[in-house]
């Protein structure tokens, strides 16, 4: 049986990880490359990368810093951040990506989903859909956070899923580093809309909180504070479940 | 001799492999020239995509000769990796092409089952069977405190059935129980990608890197 995936989510900007409350105040948390040998020694799932500098203010994609992390990442990683192009997108997967991310790129641009899905495969296109409640209504946020669409999540999760998408990420910019739960109301709208795996993102707090995001129909659970931080007074230590407790909270029959 | 070469006939990425060769110690070469590839010790055929375009993609670079003699003649030891061990049987439900036929068997399609997500992706664990050469740990090395079951990371949607069934070397269930990995004297097969199964994938491709010609 295949288990759900514990994915830790991490922000890179100017080179360095960090960490963002409500896609907010970044603050630096380590090197990257060091990050990934101890997630590798920890045995995870799965990496996603999110650069959260790129694609703004002129900057674009590392190539030099992503060169480093695919030589030492010995597990799955998908990139998000300043992806444009299915050219950006072949030059990542030969690089050693499994998957890419596209956010902005996908709402501007829908046929780079489809075109992407048919050259490298849907399962190596993942759609990052950035959620904000605005008095009572959820909106599709994009450039990270600082644009909103005329997009309700849910039909924009059903158009991405129809253009070829492999997966979603959902995330929930305002639970993103507050610890206080994914937004499992959405979570769920979104994963029984879709028959396409979905991410849950924004908000994990323990193992507990991850494996809700898996109950309300999510394949994999990302976590970003839950795995850089001890605590909640936000002392960086890089963390992660080890194999046993993981397979005990995810395993066959743990739902 | 090249410890390893690395085959590369256009498909898939081919760097994660020899990165983990380099962290093992090993040297590994990626290579498209046949002169180059006939002069290892071990081969890889890596592989991601479609079946017919991986047979093409060997065939335009006439690469299939040198890989069956390396195989087949002087019996040195060969590893196909995903869509590089489909190739080694001899047809699949995803093509027309023949495979290379170093295996007998056939490559077949997930069945179509309602709650059944195809592509198979993630963490699966596998059950090992016969020798299982790739999979030998020993107490005393790095490997020796990997948890048990096994578990590796797999994408695809198509799986090899050896006409002989001492061909395989673990298997896996995702709506059904399939062949994870196939062994057969220096021919090995793995289904998931070891370059991205970090300590379980090392162990896989160090194995591999001690096999000698049978």
């Amino acid at each position: 049986m295949l288990r759900p995936r514990l994915i830790p989510c991490l922000l890179l900007r100017d080179g360095r990880l960090v960490k963002t409350v409500r896609f907010r105040d970044p603050s630096y948390v380590g090197d990257p490359t060091n990050t990934i040998r101890i997630f590798d020694e920890m045995e995870v799932d799965e990496l996603l990368f999110l650069d959260i500098g790129a694609g703004h203010e002129g900057r674009t994609i590392d190539w030099k810093l992503l060169e480093g992390i695919a030589t030492e990442c010995f597990m799955p990683f998908g990139y998000g951040g300043g992806v444009r192009t299915i050219e950006d997108m072949g030059r990542l997967y030969t690089l050693g990506a499994e998957k890419v991310v596209l956010n902005t790129a996908a709402y501007d641009n829908p046929a780079l989903v489809s075109r992407a899905a048919e050259r490298f495969g849907s399962q190596s296109v993942v759609v990052s859909i950035d959620v904000k409640t605005d008095v009572g209504r959820p909106y599709v946020y994009v450039d990270g956070g600082r644009r909103r669409t005329a997009a309700d999540p849910l039909d924009f999760a059903k158009r991405m899923a129809e253009a070829g998408a492999g997966e979603l990420l959902i995330t929930s910019i305002d639970r993103d580093g507050t610890f206080r739960g994914y937004d499992l109301a959405l979570v769920e709208r979104v994963a029984s809309a879709v028959s396409i795996p979905v991410i849950c993102c924004g908000g994990a707090d323990t193992l507990e909180g991850a494996r809700a995001g898996i109950r309300a129909g999510a394949s994999g659970a990302a976590v970003g504070s839950m795995v850089v931080y001890q605590g909640k007074n936000r002392a960086v230590l890089i963390n992660y479940p080890a194999p046993k407790e993981l397979r005990d909270a995810f395993g066959a029959g743990s739902r | 001799m090249i410890p390893v070469a690395i085959v590369d006939y256009g498909i898939g990425n081919v760097s994660s492999i020899r990165n983990m060769f380099q962290r093992l110690g090993v040297l590994a070469e990626i290579s498209s020239d046949p002169k180059t590839l006939a002069s290892a010790e071990r081969l890889i055929l890596p592989g991601v995509g479609a079946f017919d375009t991986g047979v093409n993609n060997i065939r335009q670079r006439d690469l299939g000769g040198v890989i069956r003699a390396h195989a087949l003649e002087r019996k040195r030891p060969l590893l196909g990796i995903c869509l590089g061990m489909q190739l080694l049987f001899e047809s699949s439900e995803e093509g027309q092409e023949p495979g290379l036929g170093l295996l007998q068997g056939s490559v077949k399609r997930f069945p179509a089952e309602p709650g059944l997500r195809v592509p198979h992706m993630g963490w699966n664990e596998i059950a090992l069977a016969g020798p299982a050469t790739l999979f030998r740990a020993r107490k005393d090395d790095a490997f020796g405190e990997l948890s048990r079951p096994l578990s590796y990371y797999f994408v695809h949607s198509y799986y090899v059935a050896p006409t002989d069934p001492t061909d395989t070397a673990a298997t896996a269930t995702h709506g059904v129980t399939f062949t994870a990995a196939v062994e057969r004297g220096n021919i090995f097969g793995a289904q998931f990608h070891p370059e991205k199964s970090h300590k379980y994938g090392m162990l896989c491709l160090k194995n591999f890197s001690e096999t000698v010609p049978c």
